[in-house]
């Protein structure tokens, strides 16, 4: 899975020769293979080394503060996303929800790398909520959407309808 | 900005210290734990930072992270790297360590918890030779590890035991007055006491966190497995399969030939792939093949069932053709080569075939003959004319490798006529892009020539239904399974059983007499013919169904020749023939992360693994361990040191070690009287329950999974000697003496339970342990019947032999040399220029066919190379005295030279004589 992503953020990033990875361990830790160096291990870890070497420093924050959330919410992503339990989900919707409620992004105003990889691990979550429930996180829903059209983003997973409130179906225009 | 932190939180610790460290001004405000600080949280999280922006961070790292930034110090990758371990490994490790000590009050349980990452650490600080985490300079890792361990690496009473540069590392922070005092703030001098109230407030962690979900595709020791609980009745049960004693009457009898199916008994043929007979094997061809399938061997003999392992070289075709013409002999001089080079490999690795024959003999030619008439008089073969490449040049028909082209599927520019090598598609020749003759370079014509074709689509009503049976009640693996599914979602079709070529069992049919049976039908065959080549009675094996269960052992490439063309082939000659009932495929073994390629000298060869002074034995256990269940895996040179070093000498060895020689020593050589206690019969529980595992995993073929049972019961081994401090209960009272002899004898019979499970992986060393301990052989009789039965073997009174050390240390530098020598980095480290050379394939001038080791050490040579890193050498020569003139830091001195005794060793690699595998020690200037 992480691997996967790992991909999808390397075209997204436009890097044109793909990296190699492995995964170690039960958790299946990516690890990124180094020519001039030692392998670096961890989803965090790889995606923040892959979005320097496209030279594309913003997408880690452009101030001091906002580089510290983007780590923030890339550390929760596989802290407390990946292999959350029904049960933790709940809670982690219901602050996300309340986080959201003033936010475009993850780290404010600007995509970073934090929407990317929240959204990539909240994706399994969102496919298994009911209509009702993805209405009541109402702020996860918009902020979901609008990365999921983020152009480039998605990938290799397939686009959630998670706002009711259209006329139309994506499909359609 | 405003810092909130509660007392006796371990994570306050973290940002306190680098708060200290960092010296940013920030208003630190003391709360309660379950204040609620961040907006957004509906849990309390502390510590928390409110940024000037009016966002509140909620992470420890995140906090010191930015901390260390705006005091001009970014986090580098490597930094990052331990921050996310810390968050991901560390932590949930240390909350369950600390929650067993602190509310639990187990403290003694805490190293078990922690021994995983730590052991991490240990590795990474001793390997990384730089006094901090990332390089010379304390960064934002140094003090988030060093504030998160404080906790328990300050608590004495915990036992984890020594690691020399977790030590010295951790002393290095302690010197540091920032984080002393942020440990006093917030523990208040009260160490684990101080964190109770917090800890009380926290969930207890589920131990299923740390449980491994998926328990076929794990790392065996990197996930460990929580405690299990021993209810009484265990113990006792337990405790009356100790007293039972050993087997009188021997299950495994020795091995007579040739041996054959027995009524009553479990009669098991065994094959293992054949390997080609052109190549020389490497690590992966073994551990897919014929070493999974020895190991299952040895373990079935141990289970009393009657087997027969049957393998040998497959030798026709027209890879060997192309050898031979390579090498300017025939192919019969090419088989009779290459066949004692896969003998004496295997016979190295100590693979125990009952048999290992080949496929080029008349018995195979008569089998093969008789199968093709049968399944000609029922009907089974159509004829058909079929489109096929001809060089007018050399006057042939192109089959499989004489030509090459670009791939129809993925474009790959060097496939081969029958199988691209990069996306592994089956191909047919004509459909190659700019097709090559392979000989002349010409480009062949499309020509039309007659073919016989086996008629799968008739046979398969009867394959599905023999399948459906076969998978159900056999163990097939999940990818042979789903590779046989998708060839039948596909529908088959007739396949082509003659070639057009000389090297080969000839068509005995008058209208084909010019051609030779395609080698996928041939091949197969070779499992009978050697089978017949062992023992006039070879129907006994192979037309006895009822009474024979036929295990096929291969890598998954091969599934589909075995799972469904040549179950075909024997359907259709009708004459009841024994059909694979287990089909066990292995995924691919990677070598350091790419493939192992003979052509570019990348890799380790059968040949080559004696050469690297490493025993059999350890050859054996790394690939076992790393076998690919399940999942591809990855040899690499530094796992298995760390494999060796880790489980093989600190864990297993150790253990057996030490029970041993507590017995030389404390008991004048003899096992003491032991006296049970509710404790050892909890570990005797224990171990037995580990061995009914390893016995259930065995059974359904997981070889590598059952490995880790081995290592489970030699870490609950040491565990217990620890515990229980037998080398200080000697100097006791009598009570305590007792006692003290106990835990030597249980724990030498442990060791001896070891021997035999070792015996399938480790067949050297397993006998080994048995003549140290003086061992009765029927113990190796007893403790694999039935479900498991852990008695004791070496009752009171026992006289044990010499004991000895098992196993040896694999020094960096050694295992350096080594990954150096065979490939894997070298190609990188080579200037662009000359690798692009080599890449291209042709070979220079004056190689021609140079044996395997002269290859390897003639890619490493390189003068220009050599040149440069002369230079550099005299350069960090200079460098290091001038350091010792100075009187620098020892530590400073020693990584300086590291570097300079790396270099040499590069130097000497581009000089071409890497292959020597003598490592320097000792000083050097």
């Amino acid at each position: 899975m992480a691997l996967r992503e790992l991909s999808s953020l390397e075209k997204y990033l436009g890097l044109k020769k793909p990296n190699k990875y492995s995964t170690q361990g039960d958790k299946k830790v990516p690890v990124l293979q180094n020519n001039n160096g030692p392998p670096l291990v961890g989803l965090g870890t790889i995606a923040s080394h892959l979005v320097k070497e496209a030279k594309r420093p913003n997408l880690l924050g452009d101030s001091a503060e906002s580089r510290a959330v983007v780590q923030q919410w890339l550390e929760y992503r596989v802290t407390k996303l990946d292999g959350c339990t029904k049960e933790d989900t709940k809670a982690i919707l219901k602050d996300l929800n309340l986080y959201l409620q003033d936010k475009v992004y993850m780290a404010g105003n600007q995509f970073t790398l934090a929407d990317t990889f929240m959204y990539f691990g909240i994706h399994p979550i969102i496919v298994d909520l009911s209509v009702q429930e993805k209405e009541q996180y109402v702020n996860v829903a918009r902020w979901f959407d609008h990365i999921q059209r983020c152009p480039g983003v998605r990938h290799h997973l397939p686009p959630l309808v998670v706002l009711r409130n259209r006329i139309y179906t994506s499909k359609h225009h | 900005m405003k810092l909130f932190v509660s007392e006796g939180n371990p994570h306050c610790l973290k940002v306190l210290a680098a708060v200290e460290v960092s010296g940013v001004q920030c208003d630190v405000q003391y709360v309660n734990h379950e204040e609620r600080v961040v907006p957004f949280l509906s849990r309390p999280a502390l510590p928390a930072l409110l940024l000037p922006s009016g966002l509140h961070l909620f992470s420890s790292n995140a906090i010191c992270r930015y901390l260390f930034e705006v005091s001009g110090k970014d986090s580098s990758e490597l930094c990052n790297q331990w921050l996310e371990w810390e968050a991901t490994d560390l932590q949930p490790a240390l909350l369950q360590a600390l929650h067993l000590a602190v509310v639990q009050g187990k403290g003694s349980e805490v190293s078990k918890v922690l021994q995983g990452p730590l052991n991490y650490l240990e590795q990474s600080l001793s390997k990384g030779n730089t006094p901090y985490l990332t390089g010379e300079a304390v960064s934002v890792a140094d003090v988030v590890l060093w504030a998160a361990l404080y906790p328990v690496l300050s608590d004495a009473s915990l036992a984890l035991g020594e690691r020399a540069s977790i030590k010295a590392w951790f002393d290095r922070g302690a010197v540091m007055h920032s984080c002393q005092s942020a440990a006093q703030k917030v523990l208040q001098g009260k160490g684990l006491q101080g964190m109770k109230s917090y800890m009380q407030r926290q969930p207890a962690p589920s131990s299923s966190q740390c449980r491994d979900s998926q328990p076929c595709n794990g790392n065996p020791a990197e996930s460990e497995e929580s405690e299990r609980a021993v209810s009484a009745e265990e113990m006792e049960t337990a405790a009356l399969t100790w007293n039972k004693g050993l087997n009188t009457c021997s299950m495994a009898t020795s091995r007579q030939h040739p041996i054959l199916p027995q009524e009553g008994k479990r009669n098991i043929l065994l094959t293992s792939a054949l390997p080609y007979v052109n190549n020389v094997p490497h690590l992966g061809n073994i551990i897919g093949c014929v070493l999974s399938t020895d190991v299952f061997s040895r373990y079935g003999r141990l289970r009393g069932w009657n087997m027969l392992f049957v393998c040998g070289t497959d030798e026709y075709g027209t890879a060997t053709e192309n050898k031979a013409r390579e090498e300017g002999l025939t192919p019969q001089q090419i088989c009779d080569k290459y066949h004692v080079i896969h003998s004496d490999i295997y016979k190295w690795f100590q693979i125990d075939f009952d048999f290992f024959g080949r496929t080029t003999t008349e018995k195979h030619t008569e089998i093969a003959q008789n199968i093709f008439w049968r399944n000609h008089k029922h009907g089974y073969l159509v004829e058909d004319t079929v489109e096929q490449l001809r060089c007018e040049k050399c006057q042939r028909f192109l089959a499989d490798r004489f030509v090459e082209g670009i791939c129809p599927h993925c474009s790959y520019p060097e496939a081969r006529g029958d199988q691209c090598d990069k996306c592994g598609k089956l191909i047919n020749a004509v459909e190659l892009g700019e097709p090559q003759c392979k000989v002349c370079k010409e480009t062949p014509s499309i020509r039309s020539s007659k073919h016989l074709f086996l008629d799968l689509p008739k046979l398969e009503g009867q394959l599905e239904q023999w399948l459906d049976k076969s998978t159900s009640t056999g163990d097939w693996t999940a990818n042979a399974k789903q590779i046989t599914r998708s060839w039948l979602r596909d529908g088959l079709k007739p396949r082509s059983i003659t070639r057009d070529l000389r090297w080969g069992t000839p068509v005995p049919h008058p209208d084909f007499k010019e051609k030779v049976f395609y080698v996928w039908f041939d091949a197969p065959i070779g499992y009978l013919s050697i089978t017949a080549n062992y023992t006039d009675q070879w129907e006994k094996w192979w037309k006895n169904p009822q009474q024979v269960e036929l295990y096929n052992f291969m890598a998954k490439d091969n599934v589909p020749f075995h799972s469904v063309m040549f179950p075909c082939s024997l359907l259709g000659a009708q004459d009841n023939y024994t059909l694979v009932n287990h089909l066990i495929a292995t995924e691919y073994l990677n070598y350091e992360d790419t493939k192992f390629s003979k052509s570019r000298g990348v890799g380790v060869f059968g040949d080559m693994a004696k050469d690297t002074g490493i025993p059999s034995d350890v050859w054996r256990f790394y690939l076992l361990y790393v076998r690919p269940e399940g999942q591809d895996s990855a040899f690499s040179w530094a796992d298995m040191a760390l494999k060796n070093n880790s489980e093989l000498l600190n864990n297993l060895g150790n253990f057996i070690n030490r029970a041993g020689m507590f017995v030389t020593k404390f008991f004048e050589g003899c096992v003491p009287a032991m006296e049970l206690q509710q404790e050892d019969k909890r570990l005797l529980a224990l171990v037995g329950w580990e061995l009914q595992q390893y016995i259930q995993l065995l059974d359904k073929v997981k070889i590598r999974d059952s490995l880790r049972r081995i290592l489970n019961i030699s870490r609950h081994g040491n565990q217990y000697i620890q515990l229980n401090e037998p080398w200080k209960k000697i100097k006791g009272g009598d009570t305590e003496r007792q006692r003290a002899g106990t835990v030597t004898g249980v724990s030498v019979n442990i060791a001896c339970l070891l021997s035999v499970m070792l015996l399938p992986y480790m067949p050297t060393v397993s006998q080994t342990i048995r003549d140290q301990f003086n061992a009765p052989q029927s113990c190796v009789d007893t403790m694999l019947q039935g479900t498991g039965t852990f008695v004791c073997s070496l009752s009171a009174g026992h006289r044990i032999g010499t004991v000895s050390p098992l196993f040896q240390k694999l020094e960096v530098d050694q295992i350096e040399a080594l990954k150096k020598t065979f490939g894997g980095q070298q190609s990188d480290d080579e200037p662009p220029k000359k690798k692009t050379a080599q890449s291209a394939g042709s070979p220079p001038p004056a190689a021609g066919p140079a044996a395997a080791a002269e290859v390897v050490a003639g890619i490493g040579a390189d003068p220009e190379k050599a040149k440069q890193l002369t230079q550099a050498v005299a350069e960090q020569g200079e460098k290091v005295r001038e350091l010792k003139a100075q009187k620098a830091q020892k530590a400073a001195i020693t990584a300086e030279v590291a570097k300079l005794l790396d270099l040499k060793k590069q130097l000497a690699l581009a000089e071409g004589k890497g292959s020597d595998p003598a490592p320097q020690k000792g000083k050097k200037k």
